[in-house]
């Protein structure tokens, strides 16, 4: 204990970073917190980035918020700086440029990092994956004057580029190794229409299709080779799958498996000083049997901000933040509510005639609703987040003939009555 | 450039300045008021920025258009006839003066 410093150390300034020192802060935490980013610019939002095409440096409307935030809540913010090792015995960071910076609570936010690409070519110029401003910029200038674009992997950041790349001119075809699109994300009955959906606006789409390997010609990606021939290509963009960045736990002795193993506290299974937050942790959760480890904004948003109130010393219990996703596609805005597993049965409801864009798929277990999947009906996701996170369960027969919506309604008014 | 004055649920104030051509949670988020989470950035996706318009002002802003509507009806803290989700609401020069409240609840 005596070898503790004060205050709080950050490692990583994503949105779950963020979330640690605005809650932190927000509790009325008044110790040291530094955040280190390794980004040279101030934290942003990530979903914006896949979602149209970034043909000029972002202002400040991407950033999570102002400079000002940090500098009158006495964060000291270090941009460009990344930590290099972690001695979990003196509580204490060493930074890139040998900087020693001791604390009481280290929090681990590091994020994850993109899968690269395992072919033959794939350093070939014309070839990117998509994870920072600087890289959404790099796409953004290439679909102006792109032609042939090949999307490799059918998961949401495919398929939203795919529909950026579409929007902007381009032949586009996603090359999706897996049966369907979105294999483990959405339930079959959404893979088939989101397929359909997404064919309509002209996107070819190409399932259980392996990459060979990629062509070029004087440097620059020419032709992308699969298992149903060649495709012609001058832009190439992938997205399959991203890993934890947990390799400062792993070096510092930590226990890691995919992701940097916590409790249910968000705190490291092998130091009570270390907790990790947003993608880059492994954790217990209420609706899942084993641990998890998430990569979406709810999950960053609620795990940063419940270990910041725990460090400030506010109340928090265990984390069951009940979890949640979108991805706009184009014209389809996808929202997820809850956990599904592949065993749940799946009921799907269409919007009605004033309404044919819309869909719902309701995941069954035990005749308990779990999770809800909808296209372009946003209120029925939030009726679906309203009713899971209640004790009272929905069973098949309150869902009969009726929408969560209409059901969160009457529940509501039952609720005032009563 | 309009002046929009954000009442926090404990009663105090953030006067902040807010840009023409954006939205009302943008001016939230930019000028770091408490209590705008605007998680989804702006998508009505996920009414976390969840506003009521002082009742003097109601007509300047206006009623929610259809998907707000009906978004409002599941918000985290109460719909009010006063209701809005502040990332559907236009700035403009119309607003100078405006007067918002920021509900307890968000998520």
């Amino acid at each position: 204990m005596s070898a503790a410093g004060t205050g709080v150390v950050v490692v990583g300034g994503g949105q779950a970073g963020f979330s640690v020192v605005q809650a932190l802060r927000g509790a009325g935490y008044e110790g040291p917190v530094t955040v280190f980013a390794d980004e040279p610019r101030l934290p942003y939002q990530r979903p914006p980035l896949s979602k149209k095409a970034h043909t000029e440096p972002e202002g400040p409307d991407v950033d999570l918020v102002p400079e000002s935030f940090y500098r009158e809540r006495d964060i000291d913010l270090r941009l460009g700086e990344y930590v290099a090792a972690l001695d979990t015995a003196a509580c204490a960071v060493t930074t890139g440029s040998g900087e020693r910076v001791p604390y009481e609570h280290l929090v681990l936010a590091t994020g994850a990092r993109n899968r690269p690409l395992p072919v033959p070519g794939a350093e070939l110029a014309g070839i990117h994956a998509l994870r920072s401003l600087d890289d959404a910029l790099t796409i953004g200038r290439a679909l102006t004057t792109a032609r042939d674009v090949v999307v490799v992997g059918g998961g949401f950041i495919g398929l939203e580029l795919a529909q950026v790349a579409r929007a902007s001119g381009a032949r586009v075809t996603v090359v999706e190794l897996a049966d369907r699109l979105l294999s483990r994300a959405v339930s079959p009955q959404l893979q088939e229409h989101l397929r359909e959906r997404h064919e309509r606006d002209g996107i070819r789409i190409l399932t259980g299709t392996a990459v060979e390997r990629i062509e070029g010609k004087g440097g620059q990606v020419h032709q992308v080779v699969t298992g149903q021939g060649p495709l012609p290509a001058d832009l190439v963009v992938y997205g399959i799958g991203a890993t934890p960045r947990d390799e400062l736990a792993r070096e510092a002795g930590l226990a890691v498996d995919d992701g940097v193993i916590v409790d249910e506290q968000l705190r490291s299974v092998s130091d009570p000083r270390v907790f990790a937050v947003g993608d880059c942790a492994r954790h217990p959760h209420p609706h899942a049997d084993g641990l998890i480890r998430l990569e979406s904004v709810q999950n960053a948003i609620d795990q940063g901000a419940l270990v910041g109130r725990r460090i400030a010393g506010g109340a928090a219990g265990p984390y069951e933040s009940l979890p949640w996703f979108w991805s706009d596609q184009g014209p389809v805005k996808l929202q997820i509510a809850g956990l599904r597993a592949s065993t749940d049965e799946v009921r799907v409801v269409p919007g009605d005639s004033d309404t044919p864009e819309r869909l719902a798929a309701y995941a069954f277990r035990d005749e308990r609703l779990v999770a809800v999947e909808t296209l372009n009906w946003p209120a029925e996701h939030l009726a679906a987040r309203r009713l899971l996170q209640q004790d009272t369960p929905v069973s098949p027969t309150d869902l009969a003939g009726s929408t969560l919506g209409a059901l969160a309604r009457a529940r509501r008014t039952k609720e005032v009555r009563a | 450039m309009p002046i929009v004055i954000f009442e926090l649920p404990d009663g105090t104030q953030r006067k902040v300045t807010a840009d023409s051509g954006t939205v009302l949670m943008q001016a939230a988020v930019s000028n770091g008021v408490d209590g705008i989470v605007a998680e989804c950035g702006g998508n009505a996706s996920c009414a976390t920025c969840h506003i009521y318009v002082d009742e003097r002002h109601g007509e300047r802003v206006g009623p929610p258009n259809d998907v707000e509507d009906e978004m409002l009806d599941f918000t985290a803290a109460e719909r009010r006839p006063t209701s809005r989700l502040s990332c559907q609401v236009q700035v403009s020069d119309a607003l100078d003066g405006l007067v918002v409240h920021i509900p307890e609840e968000q998520v």
